[in-house]
């Protein structure tokens, strides 16, 4: 996720201060990864650095002061046409755990690739358990149940290639030994 | 009588089945499978096509009975009981769901709901009160008058999952509840139907190839060629001391 674009989207509403920008994100975005409030500064200043945004004064509201910032017009048009742009699908992702089922089979019986595929899925299926726990529970809102079926959609795809990888391993193992 | 299989001793599963065999020709859809199943628990049975997991469900519900091993249902062993018991039990204590309603075409919904309770000797009345109310908690109480036909595929989902809780049974057995359904339509029943077990304290055991669906259980099994493949210990959702 593009940190810097979704800052600016915040922005978009209005003058706000890094405090308050990561709060947001984490509310907008509650599955995602945290961000960082050193990441939330250092971003902030890339954007003014690039002039997408700008400093619009200060506040201390009694407590520390704290810098505003805005989004300028530039950051404005940039922001749209990142929103609009298509992401790219990712065919190559890297796979560590295709990873770990070919080293399995080159250490030979050291490793089973077999368990490592069961084990695995065991985890992917403790996790989507978790989420779907996350997502139907009470008062929840939409933001979260998208954000949670995201994450599950994305491990029930690991899960069904997994299935597959251990159905076929035997012609697998036959493949890379005798490479 | 019906309340001496509620009496599990404290630990102990609800529904034990142990070294189940069952062939259909020259074809072996389960070749050993073992299981427990504890009170208020969902336990979610998975695996490939053919893998065993229908079959495995109706030797556990009494539907049909394994060429070898035991199925143990309280203090009852399901694989010997009269044919009479077997059907008791499952007009009361189990409800049954399968991929397609399976609901009486001909019926409207409120009559097809009831029906467990009218076979039961409740009378008419009475069934529809409670009838209702099950329609009610699933969301689908506006369409009582209307045919199965009428209806769309999460609405008979809901409504086959309202007549199978409708009895208060102990255990519901799910073949693929959500299998005929989208994903928004699936999440809504599965959402309803792990909502209904958790409050009302009643075990499930829901049969799925889809593990996004197999995620609303407690824990997994998972069937390979007819028998439980193991898995890796891990933490339990539910403890198991009621």
């Amino acid at each position: 996720m593009s940190t810097r674009h979704v800052l600016l989207g915040l922005l978009a509403g209005g003058p706000s201060h890094g405090y308050d920008l990561k709060r947001r994100y984490d509310d907008r975005f509650p599955q995602a990864r945290p961000l960082a409030y050193a990441q939330v500064y250092t971003t902030l200043q890339r954007l003014v650095r690039d002039g997408l945004a700008d400093v619009e004064g200060t506040e201390s509201d009694g407590g520390p002061e704290r810098t505003l910032y805005r989004s300028t017009a530039e950051g404005a048009s940039e922001l749209i046409r990142w929103a609009g742009e298509i992401t790219p699908p990712a065919p190559f992702v890297t796979n560590e755990i295709f990873a770990k089922v070919v080293v399995s089979i080159l250490v030979d019986d050291a490793v089973d690739p077999a368990a490592v595929l069961r084990e695995q899925r065991a985890a992917h299926m403790a996790r989507m358990r978790e989420l779907t726990a996350v997502k139907t529970g009470p008062g929840v809102d939409l933001t979260t149940v998208l954000s949670a079926d995201y994450a599950l959609a994305h491990l029930d795809a690991d899960l069904r290639w997994m299935n597959t990888t251990a159905a076929r391993l035997s012609t697998l193992t036959a493949e890379v030994t005798a490479a | 009588m019906s309340t001496q299989a509620r009496e599990v001793p404290a630990g102990a599963p609800l529904l034990a089945a142990r070294g189940l065999v069952k062939s259909y020709g020259r074809t072996e859809a389960l070749r050993g499978a073992a299981l427990d199943l504890y009170a208020g628990e969902i336990l979610a049975v998975s695996g490939a096509s053919g893998s065993g997991k229908s079959t495995l469900l109706h030797c556990l519900s009494g539907i049909v009975r394994p060429d070898a091993g035991s199925v143990s249902y309280g203090r009852e062993q399901l694989d010997r009981l009269p044919e009479e018991r077997l059907s008791e039990l499952r007009r009361t204590e189990f409800g049954v769901v399968f991929q397609f309603g399976q609901l009486i075409p001909e019926l409207p919904v409120i009559d097809n709901v009831a029906l467990p309770l009218l076979l039961a000797g409740v009378p008419r009345a009475e069934a529809h009160v409670r009838a209702d109310a099950w329609l009610e908690r699933f969301g689908v109480r506006g369409q009582r008058e209307l045919r199965p036909g009428e209806m769309s595929g999460g609405q008979v989902q809901r409504a086959a999952l309202a007549r199978a809780l409708v009895t208060d049974p102990r255990i519901v057995f799910a073949d693929e509840p959500t299998g005929a359904l989208d994903s928004l339509g699936g999440e809504q029943v599965m959402t309803a139907l792990a909502h209904t077990a958790r409050e009302t304290h009643t075990a499930v055991v829901l049969i799925t190839h889809d593990a996004q669906v197999a995620a609303y259980a407690d824990r997994e099994v998972r069937l390979h060629d007819g028998a439980v493949q193991e898995s890796p210990m891990l933490p339990q959702a539910v403890s198991h001391d009621h």
